[in-house]
């Protein structure tokens, strides 16, 4: 099913939740809604659920006009970031509960939550009592309770925010192939840079109740439209600075100079944003590549993330950060050489468009 | 454990227990017994006093009334209480708080300020002496309790539930039935204990909006001290009688009573 927001808002009590918004997700696909919190995501999920209606604008589900669709009629699935199970309910009768309502046989029921069950390993616990379950067996009832209805729409907000770092791991490559296999349309809302990578599909980045930009997710991973698209859509967050170009060269002031891209080439002199990702600097020397340039920082603070150091460093005037892979010790207050991939350069203007 | 710990908890329990084992011993006894002077177990032990309540229609009526009243008002209360509640956990609308604060202030009233209006309305509208009567009387302080308990009980439950069940396609009334009952189960429970208990011990309307055929138990109880003389074994064993129906339900709803004297708060 395909779904079309037509220039829908959301204003309440005088606030706006949703600037005008259009968007058009294809059917089958995979969605990421990316931005931090409070930036829209569960708003816009509940607007196209139909749980809120838009103060003004329209939903169109596949062609329809569905705007004024109830949300029982809109055959849709949902799974919360916290864990929203019927209480007084089995397992069994959780997943069961929308092919019930749906008034299929027994035996089809039995057959259908058999099945979800077994690919979300819950085949152990059917007979369990919600409550006596882990949070994490909790969101993966939730999970097939929303796999088991074959919806045409499936809204995930944040289902992996509140479960443990390996569960979260597991489910990120499980849950595109889940649902891509029950040919269902799925938005899911995450907050995290890494996580919408990792899904993968196409990604709409939101700030502040806007849709900043939509696209293959990978497009907009390389090539965002804007600076607050690139930020929303970096972690560690990504650094930016001020760059001077004049004819040819591009200059950060009183640290590097670098020959000017050929798309950038024809732009008029003056100032301009640069905006490069913590792993386009690179603690490896690369200086014989011609794509590389050294910089030299002084170290601020070194920690350790995952399996790969992230070196926050003074350089100038500015605070940026450098991520490497494995694990570099460093003194604080050191000097240290960066290699800049100018590759990963991202220029932008005085607005916050991208050069590309 | 040393001694002493044990003996608090048993002293505690005996001074709790000393009145109604008095009662209890004096519905064993005969008047003359219980007016003669001190004794500590029934000297004369007699079932008298019982056989006559279950025999007597005055008083095994008085039974049967205010137990007719006191379920009317239970059943009443809460299938008024319950859509109330909801509304007030789930919606905001204009002057909700102060709405919602008023009801409680029909409980700051003493019940003998609306004892002469209500028998005035009821005689006027041929209310008078129906349980019915009492039933509808009770619900002024009945129903806004049941609506504060449920309400904290409901608040307790997330709105995202009511939201997945409209998901999964349950219409309103098949979710609040099947979904949304049972999950706030204890909270009705305790709401109905509330309600009946209130209406069980309430006198002093069940005894004014009342006269011979929906005379209430407490009613008969008072009257009957003034009648014949003085009864006391036939009034002790209709109090220990009248103690069994609170005990009964508070059985069914121990384990969450405490949240309901928070009103379903936590």
């Amino acid at each position: 099913m395909s779904i079309e927001l037509k220039n829908i808002t959301k204003v309440v009590d005088g606030i706006i939740h949703i600037y005008p918004t259009n968007l058009h997700l294809r059917d089958k696909e995979f969605n990421v809604l990316l931005g931090a919190t409070l930036s829209g995501k569960t708003t816009l999920l509940r607007l196209m659920a139909g749980l809120e209606k838009p103060s003004s604008g329209e939903v169109w589900f596949s062609g329809k006009n569905v705007t004024h669709v109830s949300v029982q009629h809109r055959n849709i699935a949902m799974v919360y970031q916290e864990f929203i199970n019927y209480p007084n309910f089995s397992v069994f009768d959780n997943i069961a509960s929308p092919l019930k309502v749906a008034g299929k046989t027994p035996d089809e029921i039995k057959q259908h939550v058999g099945e979800i069950a077994e690919l979300l390993k819950l085949s152990k616990y059917l007979d369990r009592d919600v409550a006596s379950l882990s949070g994490g067996q909790q969101q993966r009832i939730a999970l097939a309770r929303a796999l088991v209805k074959q919806a045409s729409l499936v809204l995930l907000d944040e289902p992996l925010a509140n479960l443990d770092y390996k569960l979260r791991e597991q489910l990120r490559e499980e849950l595109p192939r889940l649902f891509a296999e029950s040919g269902s349309t799925v938005v899911y809302a995450t907050s995290e840079p890494e996580e919408a990578l990792m899904l993968s599909g196409h990604i709409a980045t939101l700030y502040e109740g806007e849709i900043i930009q939509y696209g293959k997710t990978t497009d907009i991973y390389r090539r965002p439209a804007n600076l607050a698209s690139a930020k929303i859509f970096s972690h560690p967050p990504i650094n930016i600075t001020k760059v001077v170009k004049s004819k040819s060269r591009i200059t950060l002031p009183g640290v590097a100079d670098w020959p000017c891209p050929e798309v950038f080439q024809d732009h008029i002199d003056g100032e301009y944003i640069l905006g490069i990702r913590p792993h386009h600097l690179s603690l490896k020397n690369l200086e014989q590549s011609e794509k590389h340039i050294r910089i030299s920082g002084n170290v601020q603070l070194a920690e350790i993330s995952g399996s790969a150091s992230l070196i926050h460093l003074r350089i100038n005037e500015n605070d940026w950060i450098s991520e490497s892979g494995g694990i570099h010790p460093y003194s604080i207050g050191e000097t240290i050489n960066v290699y800049m991939n100018l590759d990963g350069c991202l220029y932008f203007d005085h607005d916050g468009k991208a050069i590309h | 454990m040393p001694l002493y710990q044990r003996l608090v908890p048993v002293i505690y329990i005996l001074f709790l227990m000393l009145p109604i084992y008095w009662l209890l011993s004096m519905s064993f006894k005969t008047t003359n017994e219980i007016l003669g002077g001190f004794s500590l177990f029934p000297q004369d032990f007699t079932l008298e006093n019982y056989i006559e309540i279950f025999t007597d229609p005055t008083w095994y009526r008085g039974y049967l009334n205010s137990i007719t009243y006191v379920l009317m008002n239970t059943v009443i209360s809460i299938t008024f209480a319950l859509p109330a509640a909801y509304a007030f956990s789930r919606f905001r609308f204009l002057g909700d708080k102060h709405l919602f604060f008023w009801l409680l202030t029909n409980r700051m009233a003493p019940p003998a300020v609306f004892a002469l209006p209500f028998f005035q309305l009821y005689a006027a509208i041929d209310l008078y002496d129906t349980h019915i009567a009492v039933a509808l009387a009770h619900c002024l302080f009945n129903i806004p309790l049941a609506v504060w308990i449920l309400e904290g009980f409901m608040s307790g439950v997330p709105k995202q539930l009511d939201e997945m069940a409209y998901i999964d396609g349950y219409s309103f009334p098949r979710f609040f039935v099947k979904i949304f009952m049972p999950a706030i189960a204890s909270g009705i429970g305790v709401a109905a204990f509330f309600c009946f208990m209130y209406s069980w011990v309430e006198m002093l309307l069940s005894k004014t909006l009342t006269s011979v055929a929906a005379k209430s138990i407490a009613a008969t109880m008072t009257r009957t001290a003034s009648t014949a003389g003085y009864e006391l074994g036939l009034l002790a064993a209709a109090g220990a009688l009248t103690i069994i129906p609170g005990a009964i339900v508070i059985y069914f709803v121990r384990n969450y009573i405490a949240k309901g004297f928070s009103l379903g708060r936590v």
